[in-house]
């Protein structure tokens, strides 16, 4: 690996790449995806819905393969299945005396396991590690066009909603009292999750799509104390670790979804550790009183 | 529902009318026929042991808990639709917010002008000056690019009463503003409630400061899980009631459940 590195000059490391067709592809989708993973990251960090963020992830894994089964396009069994899940989510927290969180791990993981048994069951040549791991450097056009219906779509509604949805986060009895409609909000709120869901699948894969979801929301949370700047921060840095982490890939011949998480990771830790007001090793101010 | 008939009613008489309200959680009776009428321009003290039902009045006043019971009419309007009308504001007991939320006191405040801007929530010119006045009024105007989680628990509950003024609702509600507030605080909210009746709105607080009454509350609500006393505070604020509603003494003692419609009239 180091060898690799050494052996190839940045310009090279930079360029040779996107000579590749695949690989434009795959860094315009990661990016994009990224992005909006990122601004989405945003509302799930504040809102406190990591969990929720992985049960839809997974869940969406028998709607992609009924999807294949059925020769439609796969983002649309895996919104169903997302939007699905959450709805039966909401139905046994209400009808039954189970708390939430159980709830959440109780329908996520029965959606993954009938996932993995169609995805057995049902002859296809559906890769199953496609799915589950997901393969940016081979996205087909179809899928980059759906991607970016689906982005248009959330960053659209996010930016529409932006500051209802932030109160939303923020203090749900307030916007109530002032005549929003909160049910409204949060349904809104699950479907542009779903619907990101199915994006950020196409780049991570549904293992790794809840990093997606929050890491980049959860850097930002510790650089700022501002919500407009928590999203620029978190738009960028996902986006950027979509593309360093497709680079390093192709150069290092590394799965490429691991790849972009763990840069994402690696950039939250630098946030952690050095962030000026929140990190651990913030500078020492002097005390005078 | 005509609306027409409902806005051009200006001489509406009463800012909150509540009607044989019942409320249940699950089954457990916390609110039984309360009533309650309450002029425009007035500020009236609800006044009630812990766990009587004072925060549950505000929230089933809210349309947060749906009464099994009884109806609410605020200015004349349905609930809803004074809430879209901005013409109530509502400022919780305990806020039950994030106060790590990445945003500045002004933010908050402007929260309140949420509901009379546009689909984008843009601000205008009109709803900045609102939201600096309101921030002047609470005397919290240096602390407003400060991130809410800065503030002292006092500090927030003013940046919340900012953002309620800040709304310019005719109709405040008030669950225990003045729990954990220093004395000079204290005494600011209770001259801006003054200058609040002086500009016609209708007022409801709950407390459990009985001087606070005295001092500036026109009317008094003594409940225990339903109305037990209303009227005039001169004239209910006496010792009797006040050992009934914090003695536990049955409501019924009282000629059955206090309702006050014929004090207003
Ligand atoms: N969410 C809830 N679920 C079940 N019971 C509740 C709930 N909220 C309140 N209660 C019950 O309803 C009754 C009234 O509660 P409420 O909060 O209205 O009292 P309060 O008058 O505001 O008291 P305090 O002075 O302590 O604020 C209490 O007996 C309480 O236990
Ligand atoms: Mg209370």
């Amino acid at each position: 690996m180091i060898d690799t590195f050494s052996s190839i000059s940045p310009l090279t490391f930079l360029f040779e790449p996107i000579t590749h067709e695949f690989m434009r592809r795959a860094l315009m989708v990661s990016a994009l995806v990224g992005g909006v993973c990122g601004l989405l990251s945003c509302y799930m960090t504040l809102k406190g819905w990591a969990l929720m963020g992985d049960a839809v992830s997974h869940a969406v894994m028998p709607g992609v393969v009924v999807a294949y089964a059925l020769g439609l396009p796969f983002s649309i069994g895996a919104f169903v299945f997302g939007v699905g899940s959450v709805a039966l989510i909401g139905f046994v927290k209400q009808k039954s005396r189970i708390k939430e969180d159980t709830v959440i791990g109780l329908v996520f993981t029965g959606f993954f396991a009938l996932g993995l048994v169609l995805v057995s069951k049902i002859k296809s040549n559906i890769d199953l590690m496609h799915i589950l791991f997901g393969s940016p450097l081979g996205i087909s056009q179809e899928d980059v066009e759906h991607t970016l219906i689906i982005s248009a779509v959330v960053v659209a509604i996010l930016l529409l909603f932006r500051r209802d949805l932030m109160l939303y986060c923020f203090d749900a009895t307030h916007a109530r009292s002032i005549g929003i409609n909160t049910g409204v909000l949060h349904y809104l709120l699950l479907s542009v999750l779903s619907l990101s869901a199915v994006a950020g699948l196409q780049t991570v894969g549904i293992i790794l799509v809840v990093a997606m979801l929050i890491t980049p929301g959860a850097t930002a949370y510790l650089l700022t104390d501002r919500f407009d700047r928590m999203t620029y921060l978190a738009i960028t840095s996902s986006a950027i670790s979509s593309v360093v982490g497709v680079y390093i890939s192709y150069w290092t011949d590394i799965e490429t979804g691991g790849s972009i998480v763990l840069v994402q990771t690696l950039i939250f830790l630098v946030a952690f550790l050095f962030a000026p007001r929140y990190g651990i090793l913030k500078p020492q101010r002097n005390h005078h009183i | 529902m005509n609306d027409a008939v409902n806005d051009s009613n200006q001489l509406q008489p009463f800012g909150i009318e509540a009607n044989e309200l019942c409320v249940d959680y699950n089954g457990t009776v916390a609110l039984y026929n309360a009533s309650l009428k309450l002029k425009s321009g007035s500020i009236c003290g609800l006044v009630g042991m812990n766990g009587a039902g004072k925060s549950t009045f505000f929230k089933a006043l809210m349309g947060f808990i749906r009464p099994s019971r009884g109806t609410i009419r605020i200015n004349g309007l349905e609930v809803s639709k004074a809430q879209r009308d901005q013409a109530v504001a509502y400022v919780p007991q305990n806020e039950g917010i994030d106060c790590s939320f990445p945003i500045s006191v002004w933010e908050v405040v402007m929260m309140g002008r949420y509901g009379s801007m546009n689909f984008l929530r843009i601000p205008r010119e009109s709803d900045r000056k609102a939201v600096w006045h309101a921030l002047e009024r609470v005397e919290l105007l240096e602390h407003r690019n400060k991130p809410i989680g800065f503030l002292s628990g006092g500090q927030r509950k003013r940046a919340f009463l900012a953002r309620a003024i800040a709304q310019r609702a005719s109709v405040l509600l008030l669950d225990e503003p003045f729990s954990g507030v220093d004395v000079r605080t204290e005494k600011l909210m209770s001259e801006l409630f003054l200058q609040f009746r002086q500009e016609g709105r209708t007022i409801l607080i709950s407390t459990h400061d009985l001087n606070h009454v005295r001092d500036f509350c026109d009317l008094v609500v003594l409940i225990n899980k339903t109305v037990l006393a209303y009227g005039k505070t001169s004239e209910i604020f006496t010792s009797e009631n006040l050992t009934l509603t914090f003695g536990g003494l049955p409501p019924d003692v009282l000629s059955g459940p206090a309702t006050a419609e014929g004090f207003i009239e």
